[in-house]
């Protein structure tokens, strides 16, 4: 089920990304210390590995308002941990189909390897999914109900 | 009642010329539980540091959030430093406003701004539920494990044995040795392989230090660093019948030497696939020589004895070739190539050496000149190209290949093909790697812990690689890195007790429905279900603080230290500007 165009130009998206120590984390670190410039749009969970990822822990982030999520891990074959990122891929794939019954389009959650040297790579990833989100428009899903 | 204090740095202006610091500071003074808050230039600096300890000492602080650079630079500083005025160190939490703020949104100093403060008020969300814990410290077994008699196996025994520590040395062949035994001679000085290996084998039997396990494999491994327990089964020597004998031996730490093999020809179908008579692998040729060195007599070919004239030598078989075969460089074959067909032309006087090869690589010292030098005196003349076929022709093996550096195609009949074939992961390195739980590479070598700066250390902590189980290698750097793993495992020796981070797992023994999913997601045996007592407990030594258990408990019994899921909730939650839920 597609989600009714809202692009709006004054639209500011929330994004949680979740990223591990090793990678991500990292990696978030060296695109500040090359001065790469993205928007202020996300805020950064860290997590010791993409594999601890709790789908409640997106789900939360979804139905508090996030627009986005997304969660960074090591490139296969790089885990930390030896396989927590393909914990992470099966975990997010079973999540994004179940999101997907629900009316909730795949693209607002990613999952993306990105490693601690890619610091380019992460503010690239930034500036996508901000994008990315902001044309979809503000997420719907979010709890909003008074008791 | 929490009472905060809040610390946010300049940076110089690395942070202040995007973060409007007086701006936040206000702000943090009107959240609730924050009993202070300032900025200083350099928070790292001395008297940065003294205003956290001021601060801790004067307004009775009971944790402190450090708004600085990534936690990465200077955690360990701020804990040091609220550490030495009695707060716990793991109370004091680091906000990344300089990396992942101030560095990133250069242009936009009102929303760095405000993205600041709000990654302040997360951090404090997440300080505020963190618990005073104490560094883990787990005894340590001063006694080592070496597996792989070899030259890489039996030099971290030795060094071990030498420094007065006992170690059990597991070599599943009846000799010691490993693949030094078959070799003829060395590059670059041509010394006699079995000449210096042998007298090592001699020290190490001699060595009251060393317990020797011959025709032996591990069978079992249990524990962890510091504190391992290895079942050895040890084969009745041929001919006898008996049971296997099995041992238990306790160790500290351990090396993992278990070499490497051949890529067998029968896998080079282009090549034969084996099925061609004369042509053999670069060990084989290794025992022609060897034979021929020892008597006098020239290298003869196996098929029928003839005396070689003529031998086609081609190296990167199976290596460098990421379609069909191996996709490395094997990185010894270059060398051992030219001193197989030095030592030909000396054996075999006037015989015809030529070597097909891809590039000539002669990275380690001296090979260059050696070499060179060979290639100039010895008359071996070296073609530029892959072969792309060979088979029997009468008497003789007839190779085709082109000259890629005059486009000339070639056929040649040689009287023998070597086969310098890539080298592999030893048979049995894979159930190694899972018993030890030593992760492998995409080529199934054991694989370092950081290819730069952890080179010696797998996965598992006390678990330490040396030789060509982790790459190919020659015997220098073979040595060398076992003396690397030898040296690893007496700095451990050194101490009495191992300290280790206590940010691991956690379990509530009230919640835990002993379901046990936690147990095989734990890439490092930490869980175990207590059946009595019926939940799952951890092992601190063992955990790594992945948290794969946490995320796969079921109903949240399991947690990280000091990184609960309702810490990473509230994270969540003050990032998307709602209340504090209460706790």
């Amino acid at each position: 089920m597609a989600e009714p165009a809202k692009t709006n130009e004054n639209f500011e998206p929330r994004i949680v990304a979740f990223l591990c120590h090793w990678c991500t984390y990292t990696g978030a670190d060296l695109a500040g210390t090359t001065r790469q410039q993205y928007p202020p749009n996300v805020r950064v969970v860290h997590l010791m590995c993409s594999g601890a990822i709790d789908v409640v822990y997106v789900l939360k982030a979804l139905m508090d308002g996030a627009d986005g999520v997304l969660i960074g891990g090591c490139h296969p074959g790089d885990c930390h941990y030896q396989s927590g990122n393909f914990k992470a891929r099966r975990r997010v794939s079973i999540l994004n189909k179940v999101l997907e019954q629900f009316g909730i389009p795949r693209d607002r959650v990613w999952l993306r390897w990105i490693s601690a040297s890619e610091g380019r790579k992460f503010a690239e990833t930034i500036r996508e999914i901000t994008a990315t989100v902001k044309d979809m428009g503000p997420a719907e899903f979010k709890a909003e109900w008074d008791v | 009642m929490e009472r905060i204090g809040v610390f946010l740095c300049w940076c110089g202006a690395n942070i202040a010329s995007t973060v409007d610091v007086h701006q936040v500071v206000e702000w943090l003074r009107d959240v609730n539980g924050v009993a202070h808050a300032e900025n200083y230039m350099y928070m790292c600096s001395d008297p940065g540091q003294e205003l956290i300890k001021k601060a801790i000492r004067e307004k009775n602080l009971t944790n402190v959030v450090v708004a600085s650079c990534s936690p990465r630079m200077h955690e360990k500083t701020f804990r040091k430093a609220a550490s030495l005025e009695g707060m716990n160190p793991y109370m004091v939490e680091i906000a990344n406003v300089r990396e992942q703020c101030s560095w990133v949104h250069q242009g936009d100093k009102d929303a760095a701004t405000r993205k600041a403060f709000n990654i302040i008020m997360s951090t404090i969300s997440k300080a505020k539920a963190n618990n005073p814990l104490e560094t883990i410290r787990v005894p340590i077994t001063r006694r080592a494990l070496v597996v792989g008699g070899g030259v890489a196996g039996m030099t971290a025994a030795l060094e071990l044995a030498e420094a007065g520590y006992y170690t059990a040395l597991v070599e599943r062949d009846d000799t010691l040795g490993g693949k030094m035994r078959r070799l003829s001679r060395t590059f670059p000085y041509h010394e006699d392989a079995s000449a210096v290996i042998a007298p090592k084998i001699e020290e190490l039997k001699a060595n009251d230090n060393i317990k020797l396990y011959l025709r032996s494999d591990v069978t079992e491994v249990s524990g962890y660093v510091g504190n391992f327990q290895v079942t050895i089964e040890t084969r009745p020597t041929e001919g006898e019948d008996g049971a296997p004998e099995v041992v238990t031996e306790e160790v500290g730490g351990i090396v993992l030497a278990t070499g490497y093999d051949l890529y067998p020809v029968a896998a080079m179908s282009e090549y034969g696939g084996g099925k061609v008579p004369d042509v053999i692998d670069g060990l084989e040729f290794e025992e022609l020589l060897k034979e021929s060195l020892a008597t006098g007599a020239p290298v003869k070919r196996p098929s029928d004895g003839k005396e070689v004239e003529s031998v086609v030598f081609i190296q990167c078989s199976g290596s460098r070739d990421p379609e069909h075969h191996k996709p490395y460089c094997s990185r010894v074959c270059c060398l051992y190539t030219n001193k197989q067909a030095t030592l030909l032309t000396q054996q075999n006087p006037g015989a015809k050496a030529l070597i097909s090869y891809m590039d000539i690589r002669t990275d380690c010292k001296l090979t260059e000149e050696y070499c060179q030098g060979n290639i100039e005196e010895k008359g071996l003349v070296y073609i530029r190209g892959r072969v792309s076929r060979l088979y029997r022709e009468g008497d003789a093996v007839r190779v085709w290949t082109a000259d890629t550096l005059t486009g000339e195609k070639l056929e040649i009949d040689a009287d023998l093909v070597v086969l310098a074939m890539a080298i592999e992961p030893s048979v049995g390195a894979e159930q190694i790697s899972k018993m030890f739980r030593a992760a492998v590479d995409t080529n199934g070598f054991l694989q370092e812990s950081h290819i730069k700066l952890r080179p010696v250390e797998s996965s598992t902590m006390g678990v330490y690689l040396a030789g060509a189980a982790q790459y190919p290698k020659d015997i220098t750097d073979s040595v060398s890195q076992a003396l690397a793993t030898a040296s690893k495992i007496q700095s451990m020796f050194a101490s009495d007790e191992l300290h280790q981070d206590p940010l691991v797992a956690l379990v509530n023994p009230e919640v835990c429905a002993a379901c046990g999913l936690c147990v095989p997601i734990c890439p490092y045996g930490a869980r175990e279900v207590d059946e009595r007592a019926r939940f799952s407990r951890v092992n601190e030594a063992l955990c790594q603080g992945c948290g794969a258990c946490v995320a796969i408990c079921p109903n949240k019994a399991c947690m990280l230290k000091n990184d609960t899921p309702m810490q990473v909730l509230n994270q969540i939650h003050t990032f998307l500007g709602k209340e504090e839920p209460a706790q």
